[in-house]
This record gives C-alpha cells, sequence and structure tokens, in this order.
C-alpha cells in the first residue's frame, strides 16, 4: 500500500465559495497536488462521475463536500462518495446546516420552481412549461421535498463550518490528511467558544443589555468601534461559534451566524432566539410583541444558514 | 439505435452541467443538450427577507463572484431607497469591483478555460488544469500569477471584509471608511497589478496567439456565433464594470439599443429551456426564434468579448491599444468567434489593473465620509454591474417596511444561455461525424462552453 | 379516514401550573389524553431549544404553563418564558410550524378549572391545525423523470 493520501472535494447545491475556499490556498495547493493525490474536483480537474464509481470502495481516504442537498442528484453522489470515501468531511455552511439554501425550505418546490420559471417580471408572455415538465431530453433531476444538510443523508465524520470557511482552515485539514491524520469523529474545525471572544469590540459588549427597539442597519449610523448589541443593532456573535476572526465585525457589519452553533448547542437558531429574548425590555405581552415587530424578518435572521438543519425547516422527524 | 454521448459532469466551470450528444443512424449529432440540473430558488425564497440583507444574501448565489451579486444588490438598495452614496464610497466599491474583475479573470485563464489553450498535447494525459498551465507558463509566472491574485484578494478583503465574502455593501455607500495609511498598500498591489497584467498579455501573444491549432480555431466557423452583444458602457462609450448604461449591438455592429438598467423589461426577456433549469435571456423586441445566430433570432452574448463589441473603445491607454490590436487581427467588428473570449479577457485584466491604479490614486478613496442614510420610503430598485461572465442586474420589490415582495436576478451566464447552448451543439456536430468519437474530441466540444467562463450555479440560482 | 389525535407536550411549572394540573385531576375534571405533562422547575426555565427539540420528537403542539405574573417562584422566570415565546412565535410565522402551535399561558395552583380549559382549548386548537407533519415538509416530490 502506502502511497499518497487520495483527496475528493465535491459541490452539492452549493455556490462555489467553498471551492474558493481551496483555491485560495494559492502556492499552498501545489504543495497539496505534490503530497497528495486529487482525485476527483470538477471544478479544476478532469474527470468524470464514472470514474468515482469505479474507484474502490474507501479509496479516497477524505472527501470534502460542499453545497446542501437539493435535488435527488445529491443523494445518489453523496452516498456513492461515503462508499468510496474513509471520511466525509463537511466542507461549509450548506453542508453543516443546509446553508442559506435551506431558506427554501419556507416554500414549496412547486413554489420555488413557478417563481422562478412563471412569475418573475421578465419572464415571456405566456410562460413555457416548467423545465421539470414535459420535453424531450436528457433526465432532468428531482427537487426533494425539502433542502437537507449533508448529515442528513450521509453519515458525516467531521465538520469545517463557515460560508466559506477561512482558507487557512481548510489548509489545516488538509495538511492533516496529507500527513495521515484523518480527523477524529464528530470533529469540528473551528474554536469550541463564540465568536464574542475573538471580537475586538468584545470589551465594550456590557454585562446586561436591554434592547428597547431593534434597529436596521439602513437606517442606523453606529459606532464601529462598540459592540452592536448595546446599539440596537442585532449581532449574532454570542451564539456563534468562534473560528472566522470575526471577519464581518472587521469590515464593520454585525455577525449574521455563518459558523454555526457553539458547543452544546443543538439548533442554532434557538440559541440565537434565547439570546435575543433575554435583551428584550419590556413586562407586557403588547410592549414585546410590538418590540419583536421591529426585527425585519426574525426566521431570516436566526435561521439564515441553518433553516434546513432544524425541525422548522425540514419538519419533525419521521 | 441511435447512440448517446454523456460528457458528466462537466469540468473546470462553476457549477454543474452535463452535455447529452445524440447521434443518428449514420452516425452524427443529431442533437446535442447542455443541460444544467442545478437549482435554488433565490427568487422566491428571498422572498419576505430584509432589503438590506440584499447584498449578503443573493451573494451566495456564487461564491466565485459573490463581488459581482453583492454589488448588483448594494446599487439596487441605493435605487430602492433613493441615496446616493458619497463619492469615498463609490470609489471603494468600483476598486473592490474593479479588482475582483482582475482576479476572477485570472482564475479563469489559469485554473478554468485557460488551461485549454496554453497546455499542449493530449488531454488524457490529465494536465489540462492550473497545474499543467502553471507548468506551460513556467514556473514563475505561474507563481506570479498566484501570488497577485493572492494580493489582489487581500485587497478586496481590506475593503469589503473578505474576498469570499464581501460585507461591506449598504445602501448610500459602505459600511467602512479606507484608511490613509492603507492607500500605499492598495497602490502597491495595483501597480503590481499592472505589471503583471503586462506580463500576462504578452505570454498570451506568446503562447497562444502565435500558435496555429488557436489561430486556426478563432479563424473557425465551429466556434463563431454572429449574435447581437450587451454590455455596461460610460458616457464615451467605453467599457465600465460598475457603472453606466447597457448598449446592444446588433451583429453587424449598429447600436441596437442604449439604455439605463432599469429599462431592461423593454429590452430583454427570459425563456424556459425544456430539460434544463438554466433560463434562456433574449432581446424582446427581435424575439427568440430557437437555437440560430444572426438579425433574425434575439439571442445576444455578454461577457468580454461581448463588451468589447458592445462598446467603443476602453477608457485606459494600454487596454484601448490592446484593443485595438484585437479588432486589427479579426479586421471587424462585432468579433464573433467564442475562442477570442480569452484574449478578451486578458484585455479587461489589463484594463482592470490600469483602473485600479487611477482609482487608488483618487483623493476621495480615503474620505471618511461613506454613506448616506437613505430617507425616502422605498418602493423598488434595480442595480446593475458587469460580473466577470457578464451583464449582472438585481430588481427589487419591497413594501414600505422595505421587506422584499418580489426579486428578479438576471445573471450574467442567462445572457449567454443561448449562446453556450449552441456553440456547444454546432462544436459537436462539426467535430463528431460518422460515429467517430474520441475523447479528445469531447474535450473539445467542452471548450466552446469554456470560452465562455459559465458559471451555471449563477445561471440556475 | 382514522380521526387525527394530536399529541400535546405541555410543560408545567412545578410551583403553581403543576398543582393546578393536579387540582384538575383531583376534580376529576374532563382532561384530553392527548397531553403528556412534564414538569419543569419553573417556565423560564423552558428553553426555544427544548419547544423545538418536543416538535423534533413528533409533539404537534407545545403549551408552556408557568405562574400567574409576578408570582413566579424564581421572581422573573415567567416573565423570561414569556419574552422568548413571543420571539419564537415571530420566527415560526412563515414556517411550516403554524405559530399557534406554541402557547403560552399562566394557571395559579388552585386554578383546576382553568388548567383544563386551556389544555383542552390547545386540543382543539391543534386538531384543527392536524399534525405537524402535514406541512409542506411532506409534499410529495416534484417529478423530474
Ligand atoms: S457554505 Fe457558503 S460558500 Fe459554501 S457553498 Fe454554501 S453558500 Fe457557498
Ligand atoms: S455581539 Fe457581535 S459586536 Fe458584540 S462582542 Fe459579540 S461579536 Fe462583537
Ligand atoms: S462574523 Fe459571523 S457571519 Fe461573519 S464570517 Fe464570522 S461567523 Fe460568519
Ligand atoms: S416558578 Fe412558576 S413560572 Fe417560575
Amino acid at each position: 500500500m502506502g502511497g499518497r493520501p487520495k483527496i475528493a472535494l465535491y459541490w452539492c447545491a452549493g455556490c462555489g465559495g467553498c471551492e474558493e475556499s481551496v483555491i485560495d490556498l494559492a502556492e499552498d495547493l501545489l504543495t497539496v497536488a505534490e503530497k497528495a493525490e486529487i482525485v476527483f474536483w470538477p471544478v479544476a480537474l478532469d474527470a468524470r462521475y464514472r470514474d468515482v464509481a469505479a474507484m474502490e470502495d474507501a479509496e479516497i481516504d477524505a472527501t470534502f463536500i460542499n453545497g446542501a442537498i437539493r435535488l435527488d442528484d445529491h443523494i445518489r453522489m453523496v452516498r456513492l462518495l461515503r462508499k468510496k470515501s474513509k471520511r466525509i468531511i463537511a466542507h461549509g455552511s450548506c453542508a453543516h446546516m443546509g446553508g442559506v439554501i435551506g431558506l427554501a425550505n419556507l416554500f414549496t418546490p412547486r413554489q420555488l420552481l413557478e417563481c422562478a420559471y412563471r412569475q418573475v417580471p421578465s419572464m415571456a408572455d405566456p410562460p413555457g412549461p416548467l423545465p421539470v415538465e414535459g420535453g424531450d431530453g436528457p433526465r432532468m433531476p428531482e427537487l426533494l421535498p425539502v433542502v437537507k444538510a449533508l448529515d442528513q443523508v450521509v453519515k458525516v465524520d467531521a465538520i469545517i463550518p463557515g460560508c466559506p470557511p477561512p482558507p487557512e482552515t481548510m489548509a489545516r485539514v488538509i495538511d492533516d490528511v496529507i500527513h495521515g491524520r484523518l480527523p477524529a469523529e464528530k470533529t469540528v474545525f473551528a474554536h469550541r467558544k463564540a465568536l464574542c471572544h475573538e471580537c475586538p469590540r468584545l470589551d465594550s459588549r456590557p454585562e446586561k443589555i436591554e434592547i428597547t427597539r431593534f434597529k436596521r442597519l439602513h437606517q442606523t449610523r453606529w459606532d464601529p468601534d462598540v459592540c452592536f448589541l448595546p446599539q440596537g443593532l442585532i449581532c449574532l456573535g454570542p451564539v456563534t461559534r468562534g473560528g472566522c476572526d470575526a471577519r464581518c465585525i472587521g469590515a464593520n457589519m454585525p455577525c449574521r451566524g455563518c459558523f454555526g452553533p457553539t458547543e452544546r448547542m443543538d439548533d442554532f437558531g434557538a440559541g440565537a432566539i434565547a439570546c435575543i429574548a433575554a435583551m428584550m425590555a419590556g413586562t407586557d405581552e403588547p410592549a414585546l410583541a410590538q418590540l419583536v415587530d421591529s426585527i425585519a424578518d426574525p426566521v431570516g435572521l436566526f435561521y439564515r444558514y441553518c433553516l434546513a438543519a432544524s425541525v422548522l425547516g425540514t419538519g419533525p422527524t419521521p | 439505435m441511435t447512440r448517446r454521448l454523456l460528457i458528466d459532469p462537466v469540468t473546470r466551470l462553476e457549477g454543474h452541467g452535463r452535455i447529452d450528444i445524440r447521434l443518428d443512424d449514420a452516425g452524427n449529432v443529431a442533437r446535442a443538450f447542455f443541460q444544467v440540473p442545478d437549482f435554488k430558488g433565490f427568487e422566491k425564497f428571498c422572498e419576505g427577507r430584509a432589503a438590506e440583507e440584499m447584498p449578503t444574501l443573493t451573494q451566495k448565489i456564487c461564491g466565485v463572484c459573490p463581488t459581482a451579486h453583492h454589488i448588483a444588490s448594494t446599487k439596487a438598495l441605493d435605487d430602492l431607497f433613493g441615496v446616493s452614496p458619497p463619492p469615498a464610497a463609490l470609489t471603494i466599491r468600483e476598486l473592490m469591483h474593479t479588482a475582483f474583475v482582475f482576479e476572477d479573470h485570472l482564475l479563469h485563464f489559469f485554473y478554468l478555460g485557460g488551461p485549454d489553450i496554453l497546455v499542449d498535447g493530449d488531454v488524457h494525459s490529465g494536465t489540462h488544469n492550473v497545474f499543467g498551465a502553471l507548468q506551460a507558463v513556467g514556473e514563475v509566472a505561474g507563481r506570479r500569477a498566484i501570488q497577485i491574485r493572492k494580493k489582489v484578494r487581500a485587497l478586496i478583503g481590506l475593503l469589503s471584509g473578505s474576498a469570499l465574502y464581501p460585507v461591506c455593501g449598504l445602501p448610500g455607500g459602505v459600511s467602512k471608511p479606507v484608511a490613509e495609511q492603507a492607500r500605499e498598500t492598495i497602490a502597491e498591489t495595483a501597480a503590481e497589478a499592472l505589471v503583471f497584467a503586462r506580463q500576462v498579455l504578452a505570454l498570451f501573444h506568446q503562447r497562444v496567439l502565435k500558435r496555429k491549432s488557436f489561430r486556426d480555431m478563432t479563424r473557425s466557423g465551429i466556434f463563431s456565433l454572429q449574435t447581437y452583444y450587451m454590455g455596461l458602457v460610460d458616457e464615451d462609450c467605453r467599457v465600465n464594470f460598475y457603472d453606466g448604461k447597457l448598449r446592444i449591438v446588433s451583429p453587424q455592429g449598429g447600436t441596437f439599443a442604449h439604455f439605463s438598467a432599469d429599462a431592461y423589461l423593454n429590452h430583454l426577456q427570459e425563456r424556459t429551456a425544456t430539460r434544463s433549469f438554466m433560463k434562456i435571456l433574449y432581446l424582446k423586441a427581435v424575439g427568440w426564434k430557437g437555437y440560430i445566430d444572426g438579425m433574425e433570432n434575439g439571442l445576444y452574448r455578454v461577457g468580454p468579448l461581448a463588451r468589447l463589441n458592445a462598446a467603443m473603445g476602453m477608457a485606459t491607454p494600454l487596454a484601448q491599444g490592446e484593443y485595438e490590436r484585437l479588432y486589427d487581427a479579426v479586421g471587424q467588428k462585432p468579433a464573433h468567434n467564442t475562442m477570442l473570449y480569452h484574449w478578451a479577457r486578458l484585455i479587461e485584466v489589463l484594463y482592470a489593473a490600469e483602473r485600479m491604479v487611477e482609482l487608488a490614486r483618487r483623493r476621495e478613496l480615503t474620505d471618511p465620509h461613506v454613506r448616506n442614510l437613505p430617507d425616502r420610503q422605498p418602493a423598488q430598485g434595480v442595480g446593475v454591474c458587469e460580473a466577470p461572465r457578464g451583464t449582472l442586474i438585481h430588481h427589487y420589490q419591497t413594501d414600505a417596511r422595505a421587506i422584499v415582495k418580489q426579486l428578479n436576478l438576471l445573471v450574467a451566464t442567462q445572457n449567454n444561455a443561448g449562446a453556450i447552448c449552441l456553440s456547444v451543439e454546432n462544436a459537436a456536430r462539426a467535430l463528431i461525424k460518422k460515429g467517430r468519437v474520441t475523447d479528445n474530441l469531447l474535450h473539445q466540444v467542452e471548450m466552446a462552453y469554456r470560452a465562455y467562463d459559465p458559471c451555471l450555479a449563477c445561471a440556475t440560482h | 379516514m382514522t380521526v387525527f389525535e394530536p399529541r400535546i407536550i405541555a410543560l408545567l411549572c412545578n410551583w403553581c401550573a403543576y398543582d393546578g394540573a393536579d387540582a384538575a385531576g383531583r376534580a376529576r375534571l374532563d382532561l384530553p389524553a392527548q397531553v403528556w405533562e412534564v414538569r419543569v422547575m419553573c417556565s423560564g426555565q423552558v428553553s426555544p431549544g427544548m419547544v423545538l427539540k418536543a416538535f423534533e420528537a413528533g409533539a404537534d403542539g407545545v403549551i408552556v404553563l408557568g405562574c400567574q405574573p409576578g408570582d413566579c417562584h424564581y421572581k422573573e422566570g415567567n416573565l423570561h418564558a414569556l419574552k422568548r415565546m413571543v420571539l419564537l412565535r415571530a420566527v415560526l410565522e412563515p414556517t411550516p410550524v403554524h405559530p399557534q402551535r406554541l402557547q403560552l399561558d399562566w394557571v395559579s395552583a388552585g386554578q383546576g378549572h382553568r388548567y383544563a380549559q386551556v389544555v383542552n382549548d390547545m386540543v382543539e386548537t391543534i386538531r384543527s391545525l392536524g399534525p405537524l407533519a402535514a406541512g409542506h415538509s411532506r409534499e410529495e416530490p416534484l417529478n423530474g423523470g
């Protein structure tokens, strides 16, 4: 045996940002290609699905899968890759929690298709059939009833959070694989503690915060040196896993939670709700309801990256 | 029995695609489908979301061009709220966008489509990729390419939070000013980018244009389509990535339309393709007549070559020189050969670098006033920019609380969708005859779409 | 056709609501069989995560019952519960989990009748909403073919 470790990278319903997080290894990518054999990586290397099907079981040491599970094609492909790989690593928020694409679970597949192919104002009038209806030609993939995170479909061995993850993290994980250190079961490649701990504004975050009105970004000027929360702007730093180097805060924008929950929290949105609720000023239901009303889009805010991983997005476990 | 050839998946591009070729009894191509098996539904699930979150939400349509979506979206918010950004914000936005086009074009040239024309020999040696390309151009040039891309991406990060995830866009400006101390770094990076852009063009002339096989392709009917072209132009009708009006020229070069993006619905229309999630855009006034080129069909193209065709020149001197060289070599304008996208793309790299140098010098770059607050009630807004792969339009309608009610996205590759399908079919017909198929021929079929640098994730948002 | 029998989780605070339920039992009031009672120390202990866990495990409705305002054994536990539930319900609004599937109410120790009333109403509400899984999450896959 021996030989170079084998790596594969694949995408499901993703945006390519996770792929860029690997391309951004820059020169280190050359080292990776030298020390490991990249056996499948459609964005960069020519290969066909049949090449994957022809591999031995567990032939690949580590497969990085990004993107959410949206189509039946994705299920087939990740099952195949699961079979061919020793480790499956969920790469990025979409694979980890369904990502932004999981917001689609607020609608039915038919609503999504009808909107895109019939209702948008630039569509020809009358519109044609939906692309999944009729016509001849190659088979069309089916939309699943709901978008899923990767671990709702196959066993996932480790997670790299982030939308997308920092290239430095990718470099570290790939380096481990190259040196024969496959990630231990359930490793999450980010910090244990919340983002606030790496935030330069932490010192300005008061112990007790009382919010009397939630403000919106476009209506507000904020102090670039002070924690967003006491300024009435929601920042999800307190419940988000650290590891991004507070990159949004660095650009003077609040955190939207792409790294997902900190340890011991199951449902990210539920944790975020608990955290923000504790800061709400008011003692009676009408006043609180009015305060909550000043949050423009609660589900889109607290579940921006994780709806598909929640009962709110996928329904109860059958 | 008819034979079926499947290229699945297509590779070295952004997103999912497959080519399904059906041969007739004689072994010639009866049909070639370019299918995009990918769909997300952004136009629906952004409904109900807060308008001000659109720049960070819609950029998840594409992680290769998040900056373009971020810009188009932010501009749509300017329009939605009726607020003009201060000069510093405009400079910061254009600088980050231009820097982005620069590095993204290099991504295509060295990682995705470029290897097709940079690397010699059989595709099956597994060398038509970034590693082969770097070897082909030589260690020094290869490493320079990687380094400059990294630096320019760091510059985007400095301005926007992260090149992978820009977050600075707000209606009426940006979230963060540029410190005067950063100007020097920015200027240095821009200057280096310019040096590299000139080198890469020299390399292109040397390695690619001089080669007979490439010149043959640029003259071959296989890769040629007589279509309309669209691109954003400034007030002097020169290429601009950040702002201006849309100009459409006919296959013969005459001005067909010249309009501001908010009038897009009068000019552009889309249709559903059967058996593919990629919608096809076409010119409303001409109509869609199917997968054919020529004046009579509303098929049009966008992206580097289209932008050059649709404009009357480049706004910077070196790029203008190279622009003239291209049309001199082709002998006509518009240039119709798809392989010329590769050249046009590098001319834009040069323009982008020169423009970055200019922008880095602007006084207002470091002005701390980077944002005006809106005071108008929102209703609807349109934002446009040139993404590396072509014109990108975001259109939002909201209620009085700025909650999105309807969203329409015309995304770069969708403008090229009809042309891409046609190019693939033409190439398949020309290359595959009498049942003779090799992997190399199939690869050449793939070159037909790769020259466009398509982004299929964008095209199916 | 089988009749839909909702499954409801009632989270009762130890100091008031649980006693209220007890009183209802002792008084032999009509109590619905579809309600599973779970005792917690205080309604303020009930996190949004627990509520979602209940839905995930198959509850069609969740009702949280605490002491009357001002009477919480831990002073402000029920106020915390109120804040969370108001926010959580706003989040539920556009999701397949209808906000009415989550209720919060106050029942003091002696209020057996009130308890019976509240849980019976809950059963009726959920019965009219139907099973949770009947949302679009169970829609048949769209056929591609
Ligand atoms: S996690 Fe983010 S960057 Fe990665 S594929 Fe999903 S949307 Fe794109
Ligand atoms: S809440 Fe946000 S701004 Fe405040 S300390 Fe945490 S991460 Fe920083
Ligand atoms: S600050 Fe928050 S949203 Fe931004 S990258 Fe970090 S974890 Fe993601
Ligand atoms: S003890 Fe009953 S609500 Fe707190």
